[in-house]
């Protein structure tokens, strides 16, 4: 059996390769030759994605300097779409492969685009690590409350109540709160949307990757094909349509209070934007003050 | 009352709302429904006809309503629908 | 090219394996290191964080566990460092994953095991060699990796930069495969000036973005590499990827993929493969052996030669690839080979595969916590000797 050459098997997948006559403005950011992406209809995934590539041309960071580092599951694959360096890592562990990346090159701007399970879940630890050293990443954390690629298993923010399929009677866990558990381990700058919430979103992201330090953003994402099933809600414009009923934008609010029940009101909004020394700002700081004319700041 | 009292300080030009042309990139669309339903001036309905994927795109039932605002574009998960001014070619 | 002289403690030193690791790497260029504290090799990493503020250019943090420290490694050399990672038996097993993360997207790195007594937590502070086939098979899929075995403070210092080399050279992850003793052993280490020490550079790209293709292999069936910040703009994942990158997921790109990441090792493994061989020529029974082990075995060989037994020794510095060919030749020759290597058996059962039933192939094994005795290892060769006969 003859090896076929990429292009040739590029041309053999049924999705691949295949551009829309017309350009979309936003085409320059997006790996059109992977389109059109995997997310279901009504997924809330695109609707940030779009927003991130919005949200990059307003920042005009260098796109040449901009990575995007992804974990598993169906948000991870963002990393796969964008144009951008981008990794598609293992599961839990884009905050340390994002700091390894930031440590050894601090001019890159590095964003971290992962779903709810992968970054607090099985990546928990690094969460907390990453952000009580304030290390200076943009953390995008879509929540769809579920596993979504595997199937749709509970996660560790599943709103108690929830069907999947490991909780078929329904789960009877208390979730994470993230903004509580963001600003509690340090991020400086935590905010929630819904995938509704478009402008806030860009804006969020624009603020975010322009702010130094460890940035978190988490955006609840409606999951048609699972977690809206799962629940007998509908699809995904029935869960935007009670976000748009359901969400109260409380900018400032103490993210003690910021729980997320189902079928109760949910809470959005910009939480905690704070100022604190990076992890590499503190590291030149203190060295220079140990050892004085020795050291020479890092730059990378 | 009459509009000169409206017109304070005298001889501003009139405001002129901003008019946008859409372009639906109709094989690209999944048929979410997100433009149409939140488009602020029900510029949009769900077509009848489908596209070869099997969803249905959405098309403007008055082209006359665009304001330009650009939400459809942005709120597109599939990249597949935007808007830009004629005059000026801007594209929100 | 010839090492950077910032990171070259030049002169003769009295310090630990550990340490020598620690100072290899900085002559070899390395200068990030990401750890976690696990006995006995944290020595290395706290060696690094006292020299690293120093040199310029050298990071070291430590993470919050090993999961986050192999991946981190990965994503420094992906920004343009060379990187390596230190840990011992548990770290290890932990580190499993992002070993087969590094070989899927070919990501030049190495992993330092201070291998000691095990399974589990085991003897944290007494030798072992129970890793080796871990080194080799430990994280799941098809991959290959080369692991080296030093048995001295002087060879984990020079080791340490071959093991650089090769990974820049095979875009492999490298395990280097110490031991307890060999790592909290001091001796006395030459570091030469930097000019003699030859280091070999990444092989980036020459092409420019839009025409280069990262998993692209050249002739050696490696694929040149690119760094993230330099415009590329381009995709690495860990799913089964075409040349371009892309997450292809079909039985033809896993066999165009996962088959040259074997093969990369596989059909270069004779320029890869060393030993060194103590007085195998005219020997009747060959003690195959690395590491720790090795220093006791000279001194078996030495023993049964006064008996008469005419021994030898084959010491494997690099333990992966395995040198099948060169067993075969010596089972070929006719001699018996004893396999001496501190575990109930493990690169024994590759010696005694390699033998293909020529030769009688005993273990003289032992399971770690002390290093295993002379005339255990001398005993066995006896025991092979009679076989032979």
């Amino acid at each position: 059996m003859s090896v076929l050459n990429e292009l040739e098997r590029a041309s053999l997948s049924p999705s691949a390769g295949q551009t829309s006559p017309e350009k979309h403005p936003m085409d320059d950011f997006m790996r059109m030759d992977r389109m059109p992406h995997i997310w279901c209809s009504t997924c809330g995934i695109g609707v940030s994605v779009n927003c991130f590539a919005k949200a990059l041309e307003k920042c005009q960071i260098p796109l040449d300097d901009v990575v995007v580092v992804s974990g598993i599951g169906c948000t991870g694959r963002v990393a796969g779409y964008v144009k951008v360096d981008s990794f598609h890592t293992t599961h839990g562990r884009a905050i340390p492969f994002a700091t390894g990346l930031k440590l050894a090159n601090p001019k890159l701007k590095v964003v971290v685009f992962s779903g709810d399970g992968d970054l607090v879940a099985i990546g928990g630890n690094h969460f907390l690590n990453a952000a009580r050293r304030n290390i200076d990443l943009t953390v995008i954390c879509l929540n769809n409350f579920n596993y979504a690629m595997t199937g749709g298993q509970l996660a560790s923010t599943t709103p108690k109540g929830s069907v999947l399929t490991t909780s078929p009677f329904g789960s009877f866990e208390k979730p994470f709160n993230l903004p509580f558990l963001a600003e509690s381990v340090g991020a400086v700058y935590v905010a929630r949307w819904t995938s509704l919430h478009i402008y806030n979103q860009t804006n969020s992201m624009v603020e975010a990757m322009k702010k130094p330090g460890f940035t978190f953003i988490e955006i609840l994402a409606p999951c048609p094909t699972i977690f809206e099933r799962q629940q007998k809600f509908g699809d995904g414009l029935d869960r935007l349509r009670w976000y748009c009923d359901n969400s109260d934008i409380r900018n400032g609010a103490s993210t003690k209070d910021v729980d997320i029940r189902l079928n109760e009101r949910i809470v959005v909004g910009k939480f905690v934007d704070t100022d604190r020394p990076t992890y590499l700002d503190s590291m030149n700081a203190h060295y220079k003050e140990k050892l004085g004319d020795r050291y020479k700041p890092y730059e990378g | 009352m009459p509009v000169r009292q409206r017109e304070k300080p005298f001889g501003l030009p009139k405001p002129e709302t901003p008019h946008g042309e859409i372009i639906i990139l109709e094989e690209r669309c999944k048929g979410c429904g997100f433009c149409v339903e939140y488009c602020p001036h029900r510029v949009l309905v769900v077509a009848a006809k489908y596209n070869t994927k099997g969803y249905h795109p959405p098309e403007v039932q008055d082209a006359q309503l665009c304001v330009n605002c650009g939400f459809c574009r942005m709120i597109c998960p599939e990249f597949a629908i935007y808007t830009y001014e004629p005059k000026t070619g801007e594209k929100p | 090219m010839k090492a950077d002289p910032r990171g070259v403690l030049t002169g003769a030193h009295y310090i630990d394996g550990d340490f020598a690791c620690c100072e290899g790497a900085l002559a070899a260029g390395c200068r990030f290191i990401a750890g976690y504290p696990i006995t006995p090799s944290t020595e290395v990493v706290e060696r690094f964080a006292r020299r690293a503020p120093l040199i310029e250019g050298a990071l070291f943090i430590q993470m919050e566990d090993e999961l986050a420290a192999s991946i981190a490694i990965q994503g420094a050399v992906w920004a343009g460092k060379k990187a390596m990672t230190v840990t011992s038996g548990p770290g290890f097993s932990l580190m499993m994953e992002h070993i087969g993360l590094a070989a899927m997207t070919e990501t030049p790195c190495v992993f330092v095991d201070v291998q000691r007594g095990g399974p589990s937590t085991g003897l944290p502070t007494l030798p072992g060699q129970a890793d080796m086939m871990q080194a080799r098979w430990g994280s799941h899929g098809d991959y290959e990796i080369i692991a080296l075995c030093p048995n001295s403070p002087q060879e984990c210092f020079d080791l340490t930069i071959d093991a650089f080399n090769l990974a820049e050279q095979y875009r492999v992850p490298v395990m280097f495969m110490m031991d307890e003793s060999v790592g909290h052993m001091m001796e006395r280490v030459i570091i030469p000036p930097a000019d003699k020490i030859e280091v070999l550079p990444r092989r980036y790209t020459k092409l420019p973005p839009g025409e280069y293709l990262p998993f692209k292999p050249a002739e050696d069936l490696v694929p040149d590499m690119f760094k993230a910040g330099d415009g590329y703009r381009l995709h690495v994942t860990g799913l089964t990827h075409d040349f371009r990158g892309y997450p292809d997921m079909n039985a033809e790109t896993q066999e165009q993929l996962v088959h040259r990441l074997v093969d990369k090792i596989r059909l270069n493994a004779s320029k890869i493969w060393r030993y060194e061989e103590t007085r195998v020529e005219d020997a009747e029974v060959v003690v195959v052996t690395y590491g720790i082990t090795s220093r006791l075995a000279v001194d078996a060989i030495g023993l049964v030669r006064q008996q008469g037994v005419k021994a030898g020794m084959l010491r494997l510095i690099v333990a992966w690839p395995f040198p099948e060919k060169r067993i075969e030749e010596l089972a070929a020759q006719g001699k018996a080979l004893v396999m001496a290597e501190m575990n109930y058996g493990q690169l024994f059962f590759e010696v005694d595969r390699c033998a293909r039933g020529k030769v009688p192939v005993i273990l003289a094994g032992q399971g770690g916590g002390a290093v295993p005795k002379v005339e255990d290892i001398a005993n066995k060769i006896m025991e092979a000797h009679r076989c032979r006969s």
